[in-house]
């Protein structure tokens, strides 16, 4: 068993009397890719700042290949972080910009050049290297702050949002790329993003964060198709989530009652235990075949066509106003009005605790 | 090491602070004077300096005056800013950038050879020295500040909010007075009273352009003539303490217009 | 149109009085015919051309001295001032703005003074036995310079540092630099242009000012502008004033192309 590269414990952090992050616990292993996913003011970044050595969390401790670093400025931290705005030194040419932090090491100029050149190449930037930062575009950008970072062979690599200014198709790219490099040079990296997309996309490890607190967290196809929470379910995609209740629990097979009959799981509950049933949208079928179960009927009250695939909203004509969310295939024919059977096979059906 | 970084800065800073209070301080106190001199020791604190103040005819007229030019000049140069400003930025004119460098080029040159020049042309048209031509010669120095100010704020954002307000059946007066006037208010307000401020203290040009009727800053010179003397600490601090009160009041009211 | 009354004006009342200038200082006449007279004079004369060199060298002093002491001054006020209070700390720092120019030069006059406020002091506290001659020297007009111009140089110096990406700092830090080499790498360079132009305002107004010099300075040693004014008071000769009026303008014009040929290889 590897030992951890990174440990969290227990952190916990405010900003005034706003509580930001709550008994916060983390590792981080060697050569892994992690990423922290959440929305605005789950605390993502706070955690990664604290990880960087920008702010000292109010309780708990950093250990970064087993030494206590809590206090540790980010000077002296073997940790190095690529900024959200990238934050090249403008009048430094691209060579020097990426040369700075073996510079303050104490590494002889020719060195410096050499591996600031390396980096670059890693980067595919090796043509840069005279130029100053307001030449390049911003992807170019991006790259030299992480061949910057990536230079200094740090013993783990701060992601800040550093996709969020690209347009769509520079950012899918450069996902790509990251994922590359990083199997390349083997340091652990810890991203944070606000894109389900993004995360499941690069993560060996994802997790997922809420109001200063972790909801879930492992590998993004666990986390994705089997998540633990209401709330993870929600932010990693949008599900049909039906309300229910555990009406009877034999070992690990459960009866949950809902609106649209009973069904039964393999999952640890208590007998009478509210829960919900989430369904993802690939999972939901209009059409019933020899093992779906169904909930009852609907009709379809838009379609929109999405490119590969198309989304559809159908109502429940048993429950006025609850929403059935499908993703069928583009040549499927459906249209408004169309009456529909939603169902899906009983093993896609995944129960959140609350 | 942060310790002595805090020392140095903290006696660093207190001693830049005396040096930049030092005279302001001695202006004050020895403003209060009893006797004749300003100079230690300190014979106070006496009010007849300030009553001397009020009751000097000339000084008096030289505030009006001072006030009156400050008004006049400042409304033309901001009205010729705003009306140039609005031009450039609406239209686009042959050579524009070359008449805008002209308009904004008088802010480089020395306040005393603006003056020199125009008494020069002044002396050839026959044109006597007055509290007008001072006045028109704080124009032309206030003007190029107007300009750029107002010019800055009328952006690409300025133009489609007129064009919508144009598309919705408004003639170019209402435009005028109803968006473009009620938007370009603070910059229209900030080189009102930048004008104001300069002209108001403005010595060297009024020293050149006037004769009998002068501006303050022009007869506090004159008073200076007389050597030291408490009545000029006492016509400085008023002027001092006039200009304090009406920047907090700018302060507060920019404050108030500010979202918190 | 809208831009015209502007641009009349400018012609009128700028443009106008500097060809008058031109040809007055050319010594132009109606039936043709200029010499530069006046110009050679300012060049054989040494009262004339010594006055140019005082003001260089004066404004060269208060400009190096301003600098170096707005420069520490407004990275206190932005640095280690909590930032509640750096808005007061700035409004009290450049206060004395608000007294009229000529009353700024004139309280220095009463401070440094035979029988002024530091003579006294030095007096009492047994430093030196004599008052010494502080009012109408150079010094005292390096003083009362200095003394402005170090508040306009804080003001935008202060701006200067505040509106400097905090993200650069973070970054000198997390690649391993400490406060002296993060300010001496990075927060130095990248304030340097907002410390030239604020330079070369102090050296523009400064060499143009006729006040400080003429209240503080004394009459033993003229500058430019005080020759000027003496051209046009008490000589009344028009055209010599415009010759020197003429090339003080040119000198600025020096500075001004100067500083922004530094400026443009600057940003490449």
């Amino acid at each position: 068993m590897t030992e951890a590269l990174v440990e969290m414990k227990n952190i916990s952090h405010s900003f005034g009397r706003a509580g930001v992050l709550h008994d916060v616990s983390l590792t981080i292993n060697p050569g892994s890719y992690t990423v922290l996913l959440g929305p605005s003011g789950s605390g993502k970044t706070t955690l990664l700042s604290i990880l960087g050595g920008f702010l000292v969390p109010r309780k708990g401790s950093v250990l970064i290949r087993g030494q206590n670093c809590t206090a540790m400025p980010p000077a002296r931290r073997p940790t190095a972080t690529v900024f959200q705005d990238y934050a090249l030194f403008p009048h430094m040419s691209v060579g020097n910009n990426v040369g700075f932090g073996l510079r303050m090491k104490g590494v002889i100029k020719k060195e410096r050049d050499r591996l600031a050149h390396e980096a670059l190449l890693i980067v595919g930037l090796s043509e840069a290297f005279r130029k100053k930062p307001h030449q390049l575009s911003g992807g170019q950008r991006q790259r030299v702050a992480l061949a910057r970072a990536l230079v200094i062979k740090p013993a783990v690599l701060l992601l800040d949002e550093p996709l969020g200014a690209l347009d769509l198709k520079l950012r899918r790219q450069m996902q790509d790329e990251l994922k590359t490099i990083q199997k390349q040079v083997g340091t652990a990296f810890v991203h944070v993003t606000h894109d389900q997309e993004e995360a499941m996309a690069l993560a060996d490890h994802c997790v997922v964060m809420n109001q200063g607190r972790i909801e879930d967290e492992g590998p993004p196809e666990r986390v994705y198709a089997r998540p633990a929470t209401r709330f993870t379910a929600a932010f990693m995609g949008e599900s049909t989530l039906i309300p229910g209740e555990v009406a009877s629990v034999t070992g690990n097979a459960i009866l949950v009652n809902t609106a649209f009959g009973s069904f039964p799981l393999i999952a640890a509950a208590d007998q009478g235990a509210q829960v919900t049933l989430a369904i993802r949208p690939e999972h939901l079928r209009l059409i019933r075949d020899s093992r779906s179960v169904t909930f009852g009927s609907a009709q379809v009250t838009a379609v929109i066509f999405q490119g590969s695939f198309k989304r559809v909203l159908a109502e429940s004509a048993s429950r006025v106003g609850f929403m059935f969310i499908a993703r069928i295939p583009a040549e499927h024919d459906v249209a408004v009005g169309d009456t529909v059977t939603p169902c899906c096979h009983i093993e896609d059906l995944i129960m959140l605790a609350k | 090491m942060r310790g002595f970084m805090r020392l140095f800065s903290v006696s660093y800073a207190l001693a830049v602070y005396g040096f930049i209070f030092l005279p302001v301080v001695v202006l004050v106190v020895f403003s209060l004077q009893s006797t004749a001199f300003p100079i230690p020791p300190f014979t106070g604190p006496s009010s007849r300096w300030y009553e001397a103040v009020l009751n000097d005819p000339r000084l008096i007229a030289a505030l009006l005056n001072s006030l009156a030019v400050a008004t006049v000049s400042s409304i033309t140069a901001v009205a010729l800013g705003f009306l140039s400003a609005w031009g450039f930025a609406r239209f686009a004119l042959p050579g524009s950038a070359f008449l805008r460098a002209l308009i904004t080029l008088p802010l480089t040159v020395s306040y005393l050879i603006i003056g020199m020049g125009l008494l020069v042309i002044f002396n050839m048209a026959g044109l006597p020295k007055n509290l007008f031509a001072a006045g028109i010669g704080h124009v032309v120095i206030n003007l190029p500040l107007c300009f750029a100010i107002i010019y800055s704020q009328m952006g690409d954002h300025q133009i489609n909010i007129e064009r919508a307000a144009r598309d919705l059946g408004a003639t170019e007066w209402k435009v005028l007075l109803l968006v473009t006037l009620p938007m370009m208010w603070p910059a229209i307000f900030a080189s009102l009273f930048l004008s104001m401020t300069f002209s108001w203290d403005e010595f060297v040009i009024s020293f050149l352009l006037t004769r009998f009727d002068t501006t303050l800053p022009v007869e506090i010179w004159n008073l200076l003539r007389s050597g030291l003397n408490p009545k000029t600490n006492a016509v400085g601090s008023l002027v001092f303490a006039v200009s304090v009160v009406f920047a907090i009041i700018l302060e507060l009211i920019l404050l108030r217009r500010r979202p918190a | 149109m809208l831009v015209t009354p502007a641009l009349l004006w400018t012609l009128l009342f700028f443009v106008a009085p500097f060809v008058a200038m031109a040809l007055l200082s050319l010594n132009f006449q109606a039936e043709g015919g200029m010499t530069v007279s006046n110009y050679s004079q300012f060049f054989t004369n040494p009262s004339y051309y010594r006055a140019m060199i005082n003001s260089l060298q004066v404004t060269g002093l208060v400009t190096v001295i301003s600098v170096l002491l707005a420069y520490p001054f407004a990275w206190i006020l932005a640095e280690q001032i909590p930032p509640r209070l750096q808005r007061l700390a700035l409004l009290l720092a450049i206060l004395p703005f608000w007294t009229s120019y000529v009353v700024r030069s004139y309280s220095w006059l009463l401070v440094l003074a035979q029988n002024g406020v530091v003579n006294d002091a030095l007096l009492r506290t047994g430093l030196v036995t004599e008052p010494l001659q502080l009012a109408n020297t150079r010094a005292a007009t390096i003083i009362g310079f200095v003394h402005f111009f170090v508040m306009l140089l804080t003001l935008t110096i202060f701006a200067s540092l505040k509106q400097l990406n905090p993200s650069y700092r973070k970054a000198a830090a997390d690649l391993g630099a400490g406060p002296i080499r993060t300010f001496l790498y990075v927060i130095l360079p990248l304030t340097l242009p907002g410390v030239v132009v604020g330079a070369f305002l102090t050296f523009v107004l400064a060499i143009g000012d006729y006040i400080t010099p003429q209240i503080l300075g004394g009459n033993n040693e003229l500058l430019m502008p005080q020759l000027i004014m003496m051209q046009i008071g008490r000589r009344g000769d028009f055209p010599l004033a415009s010759a020197l009026a003429l090339i003080l303008m040119a000198v600025v014009t020096v500075a001004y192309i100067a500083c922004a040929r530094w400026l443009k290889i600057e940003r490449t």
